[in-house]
């Protein structure tokens, strides 16, 4: 019998009656080790390995199953594995969300150990959410027009995104963000674990803080300001990991390859539809007894 | 012997050299892939011919070429006194120069097993080793593990600190060279943990790729650095 609740903090995959989760909401629920060994296998499990939305062989031939099967089964799933070693030594980073996680231990700037694989479990998840079998091509409606907007044509912003991918020297990653504030898309690079997700902080904050003031008075304007100013709606992983055994070093035909034929649209449509819609209403106003 | 540079690419370096004497401009130095002293399997099996093949060939290549690149582009922005255009090119200049300098040590930190890759390191730099850091088993646990920890691309070095004349293992990010964490390190040893270094044989276990790369290693040159450096 498995005592597994899922709740929007953390969830579990491992199905085994020995499961023991750490959740924000259930504050009476203590942590007990199963000293027996009653079926066979203990495991603490914070955060789980989220499969892609897809059959690991769904996206050949231009990302092989190979690639899939060790990029997934391996580097994102060592992550995780990591994530949840480092989080079960001790209480300091209980009960976050994985974003929160993120941002708590990029510590502005000086990263405890647990920000590389909790970053990098985020990346990856996003990742693999930003491709789709039949993918690639051009974005339709709202996207487009945004990005013609923004680039001043879809061919300015491929070029945009590929000059950024190459450029990345070393291993990092590719971003296509929404700027909630200034309500406009761009393209923005990232290195090693890093995202654009770390950036919000020290940006919303100080607004937020000029804001907190005229909270009573102007009750709207502070609701604008929140969290996630950099909100991510597409992203490439150019760590050399991601298209090593397909292309060896041929990064920029990878990255053509992902324009052409691995983007998911559908996805960044999805994502700036729940930014937008964050941006235009705020955070709901819950009522505090 | 590994491929020899191209005589085409000899010709048209020389003859731009030569028009570029004839205008009276300054002809830059342009730098070129060096040779492998090693067939590329001859590493074989701690690393694979066609990781070495792949390495060599479009790697450095690839550092060699973008770093001639930004060398004339920063000759040009000099010459016209584009005092923006130098600063933005440092970039590229450090990462594709810092590329052809690593990459440059490392083919000569390795050889094979039957040219003495993988021996023991003889002499002063032996006796140094055992010094610093108790035994080579003792260096080569911490370069390894350090290289393992590495997060992202980089090199991890054991380098030979001139001014406090003693040995360090040092770690560095991407492709800058052991110099930008020292004014005085001298690199002696280099291992190369960017992904391309090892994945189509070791795929994403780089400490495996770690405990086999000591077999390969060429003590022979870095003791050679190490007691011109002492002298």
């Amino acid at each position: 019998m498995a005592s597994c609740v899922v709740t929007t903090s953390s969830f579990c995959t491992v199905s085994d009656s020995s499961i023991r989760l750490k959740s924000s909401k259930l504050v009476h629920l203590q942590r007990r080790r199963s000293l027996g060994s009653r079926g066979g296998l203990k495991v603490e499990a914070y955060y789980g390995l989220k499969t892609p939305p897809y059959p690991l062989d769904a996206l050949e031939p231009y990302m092989s199953q190979r690639t899939l099967e060790v990029h997934w089964g391996k580097h994102h799933r060592g992550y995780v594995d990591n994530l949840n070693k480092q989080l079960g030594k001790d209480d300091k980073l209980y009960g976050y969300t994985m974003e929160e996680l993120i941002k708590a231990t990029y510590n502005n700037g000086n990263p405890l150990p647990e920000f590389n694989n909790a970053a990098q479990v985020y990346n990856h998840d996003f990742f693999w959410e930003s491709m789709q079998p039949g993918g690639g091509d051009m974005p339709q409606k709202g996207v487009l027009e945004q990005i013609e907007k923004d680039f001043g044509s879809f061919t300015n912003f491929r070029e945009k995104f590929t000059n950024a991918a190459l450029t990345q020297f070393g291993s990092g990653w590719v971003w296509l963000v929404l700027k909630r504030e200034e309500r406009r898309l761009e393209v923005v690079k990232t290195s090693n674990a890093i995202n654009p997700l770390v950036w919000d902080d020290i940006v919303c904050e100080r607004v937020s803080l000029i804001f907190s003031c005229y909270k009573v008075m102007f009750p709207l304007d502070h609701m604008y300001f929140c969290c996630c100013c950099l909100q991510p709606i597409i992203s490439l992983d150019v760590w050399e990991h991601s298209y090593y055994i397909d292309y060896k070093n041929e990064r920029g035909k990878y990255i053509n390859t992902f324009l052409n034929h691995l983007v998911s649209w559908n996805a960044a449509m999805s994502r700036m539809a729940r930014a937008e819609a964050f941006v235009n209403l705020g955070e709901p106003n819950i009522p505090i007894a | 012997m590994a491929i020899r540079s191209l005589a085409s690419r000899r010709t048209l370096t020389g003859l731009k050299e030569t028009s570029s004497r004839l205008l009276g401009l300054r002809s830059i130095q342009t730098f070129t892939l060096p040779d492998l002293p090693y067939d590329y399997s001859a590493l074989e099996p701690a690393i694979s011919g066609e990781i070495m093949q792949i390495h060599h060939q479009k790697h450095h290549q690839a550092y060699v070429t973008n770093y001639n690149n930004a060398l004339e582009q920063l000759d040009q922005a000099v010459n016209k006194g584009d005092a923006s255009a130098v600063v933005k090119l440092q970039s590229a200049i450090k990462f594709n120069g810092g590329g052809h300098v690593n990459h440059s040590i490392f083919w000569k930190n390795l050889a094979p097993v039957k040219e003495g890759g993988g021996e023991p390191p003889k002499g002063s730099l032996g006796g140094a080793i055992d010094t610093h850091f108790g035994s080579l088993e003792g260096l080569v646990k911490k370069m390894s593990a350090e290289g393992a920890a590495l997060q992202g691309s980089g090199w991890v070095w054991l380098g030979l600190d001139k001014e406090l004349k003693k040995l360090v293992v040092d770690t560095t990010a991407n492709q800058d060279p052991l110099v930008t964490k020292g004014g005085s390190l001298v690199p002696l040893v280099g291992i190369d943990v960017w992904e391309h270094a090892y994945y189509l044989q070791y795929k994403n276990v780089r400490p495996e790729y770690l405990k086999n790369v000591w077999k390969v290693i060429n003590w022979k040159y870095a003791s050679e650095v190490y007691e011109k450096e002492c002298k």
